[in-house]
């Protein structure tokens, strides 16, 4: 075999190589998949959802679980929203370039590679005791929005730069005001992809265990919060809990809480990329 | 503005301090972040000095057992970082050469229409709750591996490793595939030129050129397995122990956080002050691979044209 041989043959089994490593992520998604469905499907129903934590696995529901999402979910969004947002026109439009621009870089970057734990432990010492906000969705909600805060900033930030200069010059040039010029003609131009990074972030949040875990997320609660201020588990939390425990009965009850899980997740990162696809379609500039 | 009516002057006047006031939020927005990182520092520095009173740091760093839970008190936090290695160790061995691979063929082999259906179905895989991997470790990956090798115990660090080696594939692939295809196409056309084959061209023009962002893509990815909490938490043990062994169970520093926020230690209390030590352990190591990876990034910076 000449050398040309060779090196055509390494090319090809290259080829054959990378397909297959290709293959390996997505077939162990569509086994986790299967294995799920299998285990978990036959368990949901309608009294899953509405029934309470339980000593007995069969009797036990996600309703203190899921609704202990949402709460999270909502009160999530209205503090990182605001202040994602808020941070991103500022460093955007408003900041000028120059050392404090960078170093609120370095910042954000930094602060997207700290440990979601490590939000955790903020969280438990600052809002939990410093802030007597006690061991409640509040204090829970702080906690996962300073953590998503970095990918709303930073989406906020890439769709704000897309908006062409000349919407901008155009509005100025009516009389418009820098604020009026930003609320009235930019964030609406830039309104989709900023959406797009708001769900991807509270896809992250819901998905959280461990941070909520250290700010105190109880792993037993009887009863369904009634406001900010009540203790709480969430889903994932709820998951945990039944797989630490070692009747497999509780395992069947995790696998059916983890497709509720991934059907949230799934679906709002669908409604990310195809709410991505359809304003990258319609907005040519 | 003394030409201006009296009543437009107050207009403009009053427009201008709304301006104002709004800008002073939107700074104090951004301010946020660094009161969080500042937060962060103070917060694991004040609990950790406390703890540091109490536990000298030669001890916390060579002492080989990890105990504060039981009577006989130990604290070298060595086995939790052990642990931490291992499995992260694991979980690069298995993503580096996949999301690699599968970055070379995306960006110098694939089709168009091929690339932009595979990207974003790997990026499902790091949009999944960390909790359903550590199911998935448990229930799927530990059996399975138990039926070639008996001998593995229920918590080990392998099966956990190798979980969250797949699942931080898409984190490496996605990164380098940027990094890969920003190389300017005279570089490869050269090569061809040359009588290389699309393999030749890869390992031995594009990818050189294109390492110190791959460089990048793996720190992170080191970064991000040290800092992962659920998989190895419900899949790798709660038992602290300085080794190498990946069939035994171990403990990590993220799941020594998780196991004391579950059971109620008293705040204040000696044991209370370890996971801020034990926190602010892995937030240096992480802090400093993150500004590494920034460092190599702005530094060599591919300017080809």
């Amino acid at each position: 075999m000449n050398n040309e041989q060779v090196k055509t043959i390494k090319n090809s089994a290259f080829r054959i190589w990378a397909i297959a490593a290709t293959s390996v992520g997505l077939i162990m998604l569509g086994i986790l998949l299967v294995k799920i469905g299998m285990d978990g499907l036959h368990r949901i129903s309608m009294a899953f959802f509405t029934s309470l934590p339980s000593r007995r696995a069969e009797n036990a529901g996600i309703l203190t679980a899921w609704v202990g999402t949402l709460w999270i979910m909502v009160t999530t969004a209205v503090i990182a929203i605001p202040i994602g947002v808020g941070a991103g026109i500022y460093l955007e439009e408003y900041s000028r370039k120059g050392a404090w621009a960078n170093f609120l870089e370095i910042n954000i970057s930094n602060l997207a590679g700290v440990p979601s734990i490590i939000y955790g432990l903020l969280g438990l010492e600052f809002f939990v005791r410093f802030l007597h906000m006690g061991e409640s969705i509040l204090a829970g909600s702080f906690t996962l929005a300073l953590l998503v805060l970095p990918i709303v900033i930073v989406s906020t930030r890439e769709s704000l730069k897309a908006v062409p200069k000349t919407i901008r010059e155009a509005s100025y040039a009516l009389g418009a005001s820098k604020w009026q010029t930003t609320w009235m003609q930019v964030l609406p131009a830039a309104a989709g992809g900023i959406m797009t990074g708001i769900i991807l972030a509270l896809s992250r949040a819901i998905g959280e265990t461990a941070p909520l875990i250290v700010v105190g997320a109880l792993t037993y609660v009887p009863f369904t919060p009634k406001s900010v201020f009540d203790s709480f588990t969430v889903l994932p939390i709820q998951i945990f809990n039944w797989v630490s425990r070692p009747q497999a009965e509780f395992l069947v009850n995790a696998a059916a809480g983890i497709i509720v899980l991934l059907l949230i997740t799934i679906a709002m990162n669908g409604a990310a990329v195809i709410l991505r696809n359809r304003w990258q379609k319609h907005v040519k500039w | 503005m003394t030409l201006l009516p009296q009543k437009a002057a107050g207009f403009y006047c009053k427009m201008n301090i709304k301006e104002k006031i709004i800008e002073g939020f939107l700074f104090a927005c951004s301010a946020v972040c660094v009161l969080t990182t500042l937060g962060i520092i103070a917060v694991l520095l004040v609990q950790s000095v406390q703890f540091f009173s109490e536990v000298p740091i030669s001890s916390f760093l060579t002492d080989t057992q990890w105990t504060p839970l039981f009577a006989d008190k130990h604290f070298g936090i060595l086995p939790l970082l052990s642990g931490t290695l291992l499995t992260t160790v694991i979980a690069i061995v298995i993503a580096l050469p996949l999301g690699l691979s599968i970055a070379i063929y995306l960006s110098e082999y694939a089709s168009k229409g091929f690339r932009s259906t595979v990207k974003p179905m790997l990026e499902i895989l790091a949009a999944v709750p960390t909790v359903v991997y550590g199911f998935f470790a448990l229930t799927v990956v530990t059996p399975f591996i138990q039926k070639f090798f008996p001998g593995v115990a229920g918590f080990n660090a392998l099966s956990p490793g190798i979980v969250m080696g797949l699942m931080i594939v898409p984190l490496i692939s996605s990164l380098s595939e940027d990094a890969l295809y920003a190389v300017p196409r005279h570089l490869r056309e050269g090569a061809y030129a040359l009588g290389s084959t699309t393999l030749q061209t890869s390992l031995r023009v594009v990818m050189p050129a294109a390492s110190s962002g791959i460089i990048v893509s793996v720190i992170l990815a080191i970064s991000r397995a040290m800092g992962e909490t659920m998989i190895v938490a419900i899949a790798a043990g709660q038992q602290p122990r300085l080794t190498l062994d990946p069939t035994v169970p171990i403990e990590t520093v993220t799941t020594y956080i998780v196991q004391v926020s579950l059971g109620d230690v008293p705040h204040g209390s000696l044991e209370y002050k370890t996971i801020f030590a034990a926190g602010l352990s892995l937030f240096v190591i992480t802090f400093l691979l993150n500004n590494i990876s920034f460092y190599i990034k702005k530094k060599y910076r591919e300017a080809y044209e």
